[in-house]
């Protein structure tokens, strides 16, 4: 069930996935004894919550889960005397195609993630914790909740943790196979118990989430750095990336597609993306060239070959006109047909969908079902502007940014890639579509008018 | 008419540890439909109305957020359901030759079940295993990865056989304590 061991890379710096492949990664006494484990979430527990967060901040660590928004200014938006418990929810939802990064630091290094939550619950005066997890991943469900228990057991987790008189009890809620609950206010409404459709905001979670209490919901690896940085200090964790507050720290990246390698790499922020994919994970399969790449997940826009020399980290990828998102980086080689691509992305956000707007059900179907149209050979170009049009009408118009992840790479495939779709056209001439066939009165009636635009 | 359904003691510790994690009873249905699925194989109606009386919901509400998650079956499929994912990553990897062959392999095809009632064969989307891919998901949990026509046939075979992870899979469970 899990997968296979990799050998780190000499450019790798593993911190969220320290430990990764030693027997037992996954046990609070491997922790413990090797990885400084708990230590951060002891010395979160000797500071004021305050203190915490000015760390947080100065570190500059930024949300790994597609948004990359200052983690410590966002919990520094939790109201400083709450009316109702303040709740700490940790995203496990992974869901983004491309994305495996989170998976491996639950299913090889839960206890760091635990570290980190303590450590954040602390900061933000939470006594109760969930960790929604994929209903998908088992297997790091499993040692999630094995972890959990071993942490009680020890003391680190309920009634007076560490001694100290607070509270915290974490609990591993399973979700049940839905993109759209990886958007927090869907998996805030998941986690209640309803369908994951996401709420309007205001009111952000900061201020009424789950349970109508304050909650902040952070990602996996976001959670799992913070440890580290309460331990070595911010200046530390700024070094460690591309030297600056914008880019501080390391991520996993999940590189899959055509390339000699795929797996997933801690490097630092910054890191080319050249770098990555000819050194780290060996370059394009004999004989082949790379053609492009999504840099962040499915749902950032594509970079085109020429356009790789770019360093890995927020700012620097959307200067670019795309973004870092889920550290997810999908590789497509010369074999490979673009539209067809386009066509099984558009596919899986129609999936996936929720279906609570107009613009995103219907634009996303509908994209869906043009670029199928196209690939299979029958598509004029008038599909190609009605696509374009379609996306236009979607992105920015809904309550979440489903339909903006749907429109941003198949845009971005049309604009780069024109000639591979134009390729496939046939000419508005030849385009006969297939009359729908209707019956009873109706039918007759219809039947009769065309006979009569015939004649 | 389904038969009457209806939490055995252990699953009943289970639901009672569970109201006691959140603060609110709806927010236990999750966790619970997993379990009574996992119990009952699939989210029968009998199953749907006890759980809704447990938690003082209507039958209806339970229904309207169990059809909301492709994990929960609210019907009736094969012993083993086999869910192929056909995302970019498993594209580029060869799913399709796979689900092309499993198809032949079985003689069914997608979202069909084998005459037998054994297996059931589904197209999914991304499983987080894009590192891996192509990958097969049996029965909502257990993931094969890396796969090649020969271990897909291995697979198969081996599950004909009722050959299964199963054993394992719960003693690893009762180890964990999973909820």
């Amino acid at each position: 069930m899990s997968q296979k061991i990799l050998p780190q890379h000499p450019l790798e710096k593993r911190v969220l996935i320290a430990g990764y492949g030693e027997d037992g990664s996954w046990t609070l006494d491997h922790y413990e004894k090797n990885y400084r484990g708990y230590e951060g979430a002891k010395k979160a527990l000797s500071m004021t919550a305050d203190d915490i967060i000015k760390t947080v901040k100065d570190s500059g660590l930024r949300g790994l889960g597609g948004a990359g928004f200052p983690t410590g200014m966002k919990w520094s938006f939790i109201p400083k005397n709450p009316t109702r418990p303040v709740y700490l929810v940790c995203n496990a939802d992974e869901g983004e195609p491309g994305t495996f990064k989170d998976r491996q630091i639950m299913e090889h290094c839960p206890h760091r993630l635990i570290d980190g939550m303590i450590a954040a619950a602390v900061a933000i005066g939470a006594k109760s914790g969930y960790i929604y997890i994929r209903g998908e991943l088992r297997l790091a469900f499993e040692r999630l909740a094995i972890a959990i228990k071993e942490a009680y057991s020890k003391g680190y987790l309920g009634e007076n943790i560490f001694g100290s008189g607070k509270t915290f009890h974490l609990t591993v809620h399973p979700g049940a196979g839905a993109y759209i609950c990886g958007e927090e206010t869907g998996l805030i409404e998941s986690l209640e118990g309803d369908r994951g459709q996401p709420r309007l905001k205001p009111p952000f979670p900061a201020i009424s989430g789950v349970f109508g209490g304050p909650t902040i919901v952070n990602n996996v690896a976001t959670l799992a750095h913070v440890p580290g940085i309460l331990l070595d200090g911010a200046e530390q964790f700024i070094k460690m990336g591309n030297g600056t507050a914008r880019g501080a720290g390391t991520a996993v990246w999940g590189v899959s597609g055509d390339v000699q390698r795929p797996g997933f790499f801690e490097v630092p922020i910054g890191t080319n993306l050249n770098v990555m994919l000819n050194e780290i994970c060996g370059g394009p399969k004999p004989g082949r060239k790379f053609k492009a790449c999504y840099p962040g997940g499915s749902s950032s826009p594509l970079l085109k070959a020429d356009e790789f020399d770019v360093p890995m980290d927020f700012d620097s990828l959307a200067a670019k006109g795309t973004m870092m998102g889920s550290c997810a980086i999908i590789v497509i080689d010369d074999s490979r047909s673009i539209p067809e691509l386009c066509m099984r992305t558009a596919r899986f956000y129609s999936h996936e969908s929720c279906g609570q707007c107009v613009p995103c059900r219907e634009g996303t179907k509908w994209t869906y079902k043009m670029l199928k149209r196209v690939v299979s050979g029958e598509g004029t170009k008038s599909d190609l502007e009605t696509i374009l049009s379609a996306c236009n009408n979607m992105a920015g118009k809904t309550i979440c940014v489903l339909s903006d992840a749907c429109a941003m790479p198949v845009t971005s495939m049309l604009k780069k890639f024109p000639e591979e779709f134009e390729s496939l056209l046939i000419p508005e001439s030849e385009f006969k579509p297939e009359l729908p066939k209707v019956s009873g009165q109706l039918g007759m009636l219809i039947d009769s008018i065309r006979e009569r635009q015939k004649s | 008419m389904s038969e009457a359904y209806s939490f055995s003691p252990d699953l009943e510790k289970k639901f009672q540890w569970l109201l006691s994690r959140y603060p609110a009873k709806d927010a236990v249905l999750l966790p619970l439909l997993h379990l009574v699925q996992d119990d009952a194989g699939w989210l029968t109606p009998a199953s749907i109305e006890y759980v809704a009386s447990r938690l003082e919901l209507s039958p209806a509400r339970i229904r309207e957020v169990a059809s909301f998650y492709s994990l929960f079956r609210l019907n009736k499929k094969g012993q083993y359901v086999l869910q192929v994912c056909h995302n970019i990553s498993c594209y580029l990897a060869g799913s399709d030759k796979l689900i092309e062959h499993i198809k032949n392999k079985l003689g069914i095809s997608e979202n069909q079940t084998t005459p037998d009632g054994k297996f059931t064969l589904e197209r999914v989307e991304c499983l987080a295993s894009c590192g891996t891919a192509p990958v097969l998901q049996v029965n909502g949990w257990d993931y094969h990865e890396e796969l090649t026509i020969e271990k897909v046939d291995q697979i198969i075979d081996s599950l004909k056989l009722d050959k299964f992870a199963y054993d394992e899979y719960e003693q690893r469970i009762s180890e964990g304590g999973v909820a």
